[in-house]
């Protein structure tokens, strides 16, 4: 009785965890499939060095390359803003700050990344872009700018706290170590403790990135849905998940190569963060036994 | 065997390149303990110690786990204002200013007074980079400078020969025994007159401890050493002074050789005969 007992908890546990591998396949097919159907109709050279994405108007593009350029912008204005900002969040925690402090604010700024990005993208649509325009006159109603400073604000925990986490393992004797020689707090701080958990922080970055890319909502509501190759970030542009925002609510006939731009769209978006997630896996494969 | 263990006493007397000071010509440090006190919160880790020690003499602090003999030796190098809820109460004087003084330059304290740790500890770098760091903290760029004493440094635990060939080679790739002495070249690049020592060879096999114990011994003649040691044979071996320490108190602090063969304390004997602790 036993034993059939340990036999059902088992195979229900294999079971969900082949459930999840299965979507996650499934997920990938789709995609592909579609995108292999695009691609049967347009060329892919066209889609990677075509300066125009016009899909849905009467003289049609399908470059990626403004999508691209729209989703790399918005991701490199967030991830200036959250870099420093999370860094220095990281190591005050880490090497300065009182235990009890540490263990309150750390949980409170984990909510940065918790507030729906909804509520985000209207925050920098109705407040950052009008402060912004009192200080950049140009600046347009929808811009990369304000979208991306208020994602490097959403993403500032995945730097802070994973960050954090690497710098906090860092094995105390080292920090005595360096004290012992008559080094600063300081010194110790960036001389030791920051290159011995630099796996850890890069790891941190890819992710904030990877989820900067990723991001829908913001991009959609602040950024505009203008598909512009363009690197200024004052002008309306589109990102990768804005467009496919937009073509799924649109009245895209199904089936249709307008309506397969979002599989081919959506598969760069894949490639792209798979990339990086891949990239941070191997750095934590890499390095994360050395002090074991 | 005697030959691995054996360390050239040339490579420590020989001349001392550039800017060195040689710690033999530095002032005496003499070290003096006055009613000292420490709590952590409420417990009372010291109770009262008062001490005198030699410069140039090697001073083993014996006593079983718990009874305040480590928390005694980081009190010289003020390494327990780091733990929270530390408080201290009396002086402890070196070269006659108290160290514990507000006006105290801890960071230059330090580089007086280096710290070996029980375990070794080398950091994540290259072992050149390992020596190199105290001196680079302290801004010092001149590149022939650095490399010499690095060198020099690296000579004086007899790591020089076993590891030349890989300079840039990460110090914690080496053995247990050579990153501990790594751990002491490193200190020694500092430049310090006192080396405090928190039981360094606890982690080491018998023939890395040897070593240690071969380098304590050449060190002693330009170094003031202060050991922490859990080994009886250890500190009888290579100290000059023992103090025993019990439930943070001083129970008996003399010569090695009185402590070892004639002590004047009923705890001291059952102790180092082994009946308790």
């Amino acid at each position: 009785m036993r034993k059939i007992k340990e036999l059902v908890i088992e195979k229900s546990l294999l079971t969900s965890a082949l459930i999840t591998i299965a979507i996650t396949i499934g997920i990938v097919l789709v995609l592909a499939i579609e995108a292999v159907q695009f691609f049967s109709e347009v060329s892919i050279i066209d889609f990677l060095t075509d300066t125009q994405w016009t899909p849905l108007f009467t003289d049609k593009h399908y470059g990626i390359l403004p999508l691209l350029s729209g989703t790399l912008l918005t991701s490199f204005i967030a991830i200036s803003v959250a870099l420093p900002i999370g860094l220095s969040i990281s190591i005050y925690l880490s090497e300065y700050a009182p235990k009890s402090f540490r263990k309150t604010v750390k949980p409170l700024l984990e909510l940065l990344a918790a507030v729906p990005t909804v509520v985000y993208g209207f925050f920098a649509l109705i407040v950052v872009t009008p402060i912004l325009q009192q200080i950049i006159p140009g600046l347009s109603g929808f811009n990369s700018l304000s979208a991306g400073f208020v994602m490097g604000i959403m993403i500032i925990p995945y730097i802070s706290s994973i960050s954090e986490d690497a710098l906090h393992a860092v094995p105390n004797a080292l920090r005595e170590a360096s004290f012992g020689m008559g080094a600063t707090k300081l010194q110790t701080a960036f001389k030791v403790v920051v290159p011995a958990a630099s796996s850890g922080i890069i790891v941190s970055i890819i992710l904030a990135i990877s989820r900067a890319i990723g991001e829908t909502m913001i991009v959609a509501i602040a950024a505009g849905q203008q598909p512009r190759l363009t690197l200024d970030p004052t002008v309306p542009v589109e990102t990768i998940t804005a467009y496919i925002v937009q073509v799924s609510l649109g009245d895209v006939e199904h089936g249709s190569v307008e309506y397969r731009t979002i599989f081919a769209a959506g598969i760069t978006l894949f490639v792209l963060t798979f990339l990086l997630n891949t990239l941070s896996y191997r750095i934590r494969k890499k390095y994360q036994e050395r002090y074991e | 065997m005697a030959k691995e263990i054996e360390i050239n006493m040339e490579t420590i007397t020989e001349q001392i390149p550039g800017k060195l000071i040689d710690p033999s010509l530095k002032k005496k440090s003499k070290i003096e303990v006055k009613d000292v006190k420490v709590w952590y919160d409420d417990f009372n880790a010291i109770k009262g110690i008062d001490m005198n020690i030699k410069p140039n003499t090697v001073t083993a602090f014996i006593g079983p786990s718990g009874c305040g003999k480590s928390t005694f030796l980081r009190l010289f190098n003020r390494m327990n204002d780091y733990i929270e809820g530390f408080r201290m109460e009396g002086k402890i004087k070196i070269n006659g200013d108290n160290i514990y003084k507000k006006k105290v330059n801890v960071e230059e304290l330090r580089k007086e007074i280096g710290m070996v740790f029980q375990k070794p500890n080398p950091f994540p770098k290259s072992i050149f980079d390992n020596v190199a760091y105290g001196l680079k903290i302290q801004g010092i760029t001149d590149k022939q400078l650095i490399e010499e004493r690095v060198i020099y440094c690296l000579k004086q635990v007899a790591l020089w020969d076993e590891v030349k060939d890989d300079l840039k080679k990460s110090g914690m790739a080496l053995s247990g025994g050579q990153q501990q002495r790594l751990c002491i070249a490193r200190t020694l690049a500092v430049q310090p007159s006192i080396i405090l020592m928190d039981e360094p060879t606890s982690a080491l096999d018998p023939i890395s401890t040897a070593k240690v114990e071969e380098l304590i011994f050449k060190l002693k003649e330009k170094y003031t050493i202060i050991i922490v040691t859990h080994n009886m044979q250890q500190a009888s071996r290579i100290s000059d002074y023992t103090a025993f320490f019990y439930l943070g108190e001083l129970i008996e602090y003399n010569k090695t050789k009185t402590i070892f063969t004639n002590p004047e304390k009923q705890q001291t004997e059952n102790y180092i005969t082994g009946r308790f602790g």
